[in-house]
């Protein structure tokens, strides 16, 4: 419900400026802040937007680029070994697409690749010297255990146009998500060609005893090293008093 | 009802965790073992980062132990002197495996690692104990055809000819220090890397090696375990940053409960009965861990965090 007034506030808005009627993309999130508190189990954000004119909506979630590491099982001696290893520079820790239509219906695939829209479409450099494995490979494994864990899309997502003009989409973020500044990448395509983008932030940022918790085990390593034996010494001692007979 | 693991960095059932502390701690309670060898592997199928499971194990293991040894330390059945030497060599030992393990870690091999390390000594320590229980069952099912002429206390073997010869009045033993410091010393490299105590380990060794009397050998062992887990805990929390207090506190909460109720249980069940439970279970532990090993993973690839952790 409350979804509702927001997209119909954004609509008036759109309404009371006219002046700016050029504009023939406006997209907006529900949130751009997502807490992961001590109780977080994952959470969705309302996107929601308008169009001017004819055209497709495509959303592109990205999460910040990290370095990663691939590594292959082998058998050696009969038993299964981590044999090889794949270096990738930097692959978005989330990514996500939604679309009104189809990729391959909006647009061909040059412009894809020149925006990374759709896990093929996205630009790795993978190094290996692996003789086992080549990189394709290797970037089939990194997609495949990315959508394992819920943080690569399985699919290009729907999004629905209410009347000609209003679009939404629900975001998920599952409870594993990695912390940081994602974009969230707005295209309005016509003709097979990106007519207009808009681009918003949305901040995952840990919230509460959680975080005071993880900054603390870091910067203060050996405090917390302390604590966390005196902690569990004293509940040891008092459990063996408690339940001393 | 799910919370969030700030080190783990996942969210998990508290339940399941409590659940899982408790029967554990059952066990503990009822076989008068630390369970660090069947809460570490748990963690981990669980889906908990091996390293997380290791480093969060040793902080639970330091509770579990200073809750059992006070119970020895009142009946006096705790041989100090031998457990500040063990305890010397643990310290070193801790030291090495806990950088051994952050090598391993760099190179991608420390879950295999830590997995052969238990098929090996799971391997070893259920079966020697499943043969030795199994036949004083069949034995004491026979009936006892009397003391068989008396026991010396101890063989004498090149064991006794290390110099550093040291009186362990509480032991009855007249040793070389070298022995328990060296005992301690693997005791502590394999408890860092497998996150467990090494009780399993340390009171078979104690009785055969060292030739303690029985009646001292868990009160000791347990006096070491706190302070080589003590500084494990301290070294994975500094080096690895992999001590997730809030899952270990978790865990230690059902495991009070359920070794209170296993330790109960325990006074209804027969010794010998109680070892072939344990050994059973310790070999279905080394069981499963050695098939995985063997048996064609469904999935050949794994990520890990590229570069610096």
């Amino acid at each position: 419900m409350r979804m509702l007034v927001v997209l119909f506030l954004a609509l008036a808005s759109m309404a009371t400026a006219p002046a700016r009627a050029a504009d023939p993309l406006v997209a907006d999130l529900s949130k751009h802040l997502v807490a992961i508190t001590t109780g977080f189990a994952g959470t969705d954000v309302l996107l929601f937007g308008a169009v001017d004119g004819e055209g497709e909506v495509v959303v592109v979630v990205r999460g910040p680029s990290k370095a990663e590491i691939i590594r292959r099982k082998d058998r050696q001696a009969g038993i299964w070994i981590n044999s090889g290893n794949a270096q990738v520079e930097a692959a978005p820790s989330f990514y996500r697409v939604a679309s009104t239509r189809p990729l391959t219906e909006i647009a061909p695939t040059a412009v894809l690749d020149r925006h990374q829209i759709g896990l093929d479409h996205l630009d790795l450099s993978i190094d290996t010297s692996d003789s086992g494995a080549d990189q394709a490979t290797y970037r089939d494994a990194l997609m495949r255990l990315k959508q394992k864990k819920g943080l690569y899309g399985e699919k290009v997502e729907q999004i629905g146009f209410m009347s000609h003009r209003l679009f939404r989409t629900e975001l998920h973020f599952p409870a594993n998500v990695p912390v940081g500044t994602y974009l969230v990448e707005v295209y309005l395509m016509q003709d097979g060609d990106v007519v207009s983008a808009q681009t918003t932030p949305l901040v995952i940022s840990k919230i509460g005893i959680g975080a005071d918790v993880f900054d603390f085990a870091h910067q203060q390593a050996a405090a917390y090293g302390l604590i966390a034996i005196a902690l569990a010494a004293a509940a040891g001692w008092l459990a063996a008093v408690a339940f001393k007979k | 009802m799910q919370i969030y693991l700030p080190i783990a960095e996942m969210s998990v059932n508290v339940f399941l965790i409590l659940g899982l502390g408790g029967g554990v701690g059952l066990m503990s309670g009822l076989f008068g073992v630390g369970g660090g060898f069947l809460m570490t592997p748990l963690l981990i199928f669980l889906g908990i980062p091996p390293a997380v499971s290791v480093g969060t194990e040793a902080a639970q293991i330091v509770a579990s132990s200073v809750s059992g040894v006070l119970a020895h330390w009142r009946r006096g059945n705790v041989d100090i002197k031998m457990g500040l030497i063990l305890t010397a060599g643990g310290f070193v030992g801790s030291f090495g495996g806990v950088e051994l393990f952050k090598w391993l870690r760099g190179l991608g091999q420390v879950d295999l690692v830590i997995a052969l390390c238990y098929v090996v000594f799971l391997g070893i320590v259920g079966g020697l104990m499943f043969v030795e229980s199994v036949q004083s069952l069949v034995k004491s099912k026979r009936m006892t055809e009397s003391g068989a002429g008396r026991k010396k206390l101890h063989q004498h073997t090149w064991i006794h000819g290390l110099p550093f010869k040291v009186r362990f009045r509480r032991s009855k033993l007249y040793i070389s220090a070298v022995l328990p410091l060296s005992l301690g010393l693997l005791v502590g490299v394999l408890a860092a890397i497998m996150g467990v105590g090494g009780g399993f380990i340390m009171v078979p060794a104690m009785i055969y090696l060292l030739g303690m009397p029985t009646s001292v050998v868990v009160g000791t062992s347990l006096f070491q375990i706190i302070f080589v887990t003590a500084n494990s805990t301290f070294l994975h929390a500094t080096r690895n940053f992999t001590v997730d207090i809030v899952l270990a506190l978790l865990l230690l909460l059902g495991g009070v409960i359920g070794a209170q109720v296993g330790a109960k249980m325990s006074v209804r069940l027969k010794g010998e009965q109680l070892r072939v439970l344990l050994a059973i279970i310790v070999l279905a532990v080394c069981a499963k861990l050695g098939v995985d090993l063997i048996t064609t993973p469904e999935e050949m690839f794994t990520l890990g965090a590229g570069g610096k952790h």
